[in-house]
């Protein structure tokens, strides 16, 4: 029975372990037991004791938010072996960078158009096409996979 | 006769074989690129990533595992997670303003034309003057015909 109790109220680590499962085990608090893939995601990439590791070097207020960025860079990094995260941040920078020039041109048509009101209409006073389509973005960007590019567009972010 | 090892087998301490998976991208002149990887990753784990792929995405795998490794250093709560959550949080700011800026432009350009049409109209106004008597003239308020004609 008391075993049953222990086997039962394992961590998601301890049970990928094998291992008895301690009152102040570790992983306990963020890895519950019915959460085994979370675990063996941080497990495949990282490894038990490298996650420990870090989460030593935590304070403990913040070693839920410290689990669950890992938990999200295991999954990139399996979803996207070569590129991982950096996949990620490279497709919002492009994102970024197509918005603020779709941002410079919005503002530039709206200082324009303030000033002179006409040149919404045509010749014959009916709304004249747009010079340029400004679209707006629908969504984020959901592809993290990309061919290649090179790391120095990354010169500018911080840790390089 | 002697061979150098690469950063990851001098860490390790180990001989560096010819065939070493590390030696191509952990380079014995820049020790720092390995001791980061392998603090965050391990060896065993980066050796399996590398392995896993073809020989020439090998190199960029390398290069993304030894920036997120340092992100990680860096920031050991978020990692490069923490730039991730920047850059949406950036993107997510600038499309407001998208937003707002194109409502803008559009109720300028409503109000446009509403004025246009406005003019127009009142430019074809038919002069209800034209077959009165002089003494008659003003006598009918244009304000009525523009009303019938939803102006």
């Amino acid at each position: 029975m008391k075993n049953q109790e222990s086997r039962s109220s394992s961590c998601a680590a301890c049970k990928a372990l094998k291992r008895r499962c301690t009152p102040n085990c570790q992983f306990a608090p963020y890895f519950r037991s019915d959460e085994t893939k979370k675990f063996a995601k941080v497990h495949k990439v990282f490894g038990a004791s490298n996650v420990s590791k870090i989460l030593n070097e935590v304070a403990e207020e913040q070693r839920e938010d410290a689990v669950n960025s890992l938990v999200y860079e295991a999954e990139l990094r399996l979803r996207d072996p070569i590129y991982g995260c950096i996949g990620a941040i490279a497709s919002l920078e492009n994102k970024m960078v197509e918005l603020e020039h779709d941002l410079m041109l919005a503002r530039a048509r709206l200082a324009f158009c303030v000033n002179q009101p006409s040149s919404f209409l045509n010749e014959h006073g009916n709304m004249a096409p747009c010079v340029y389509d400004i679209p707006v973005a629908s969504g984020m960007v959901e592809a993290f996979n990309q061919n290649s590019f090179s790391f120095d567009q990354f010169s500018h972010l911080p840790f390089i | 006769m002697s061979s150098t090892r690469c950063a990851a087998c001098k860490h390790l301490r180990r001989r560096c074989p010819s065939d070493c998976i590390f030696s191509p991208y952990f380079p014995s002149d820049n020790p720092q690129r390995f001791a980061y990887v392998h603090k965050i990753y391990g060896a065993s784990n980066v050796a399996k990533i590398l392995q896993d792929l073809p020989v020439n995405r090998q190199s960029e795998a390398a290069d993304s595992l030894y920036y997120e490794a340092h992100c990680r250093i860096k920031d050991p709560i978020h990692g490069s997670v923490g730039i991730i959550t920047l850059l949406y949080q950036q993107i997510y700011n600038a499309q407001t303003q998208l937003s707002k800026i194109q409502a803008e432009i559009a109720v300028l350009s409503a109000n446009a034309q509403t004025e246009s049409k406005y003019q127009q109209q009142v430019e074809h106004m038919p002069n209800f003057d034209a077959n009165l008597l002089p003494q008659q003239k003003g006598v009918y308020d244009p304000s009525t015909w523009l009303y019938q004609n939803g102006l």
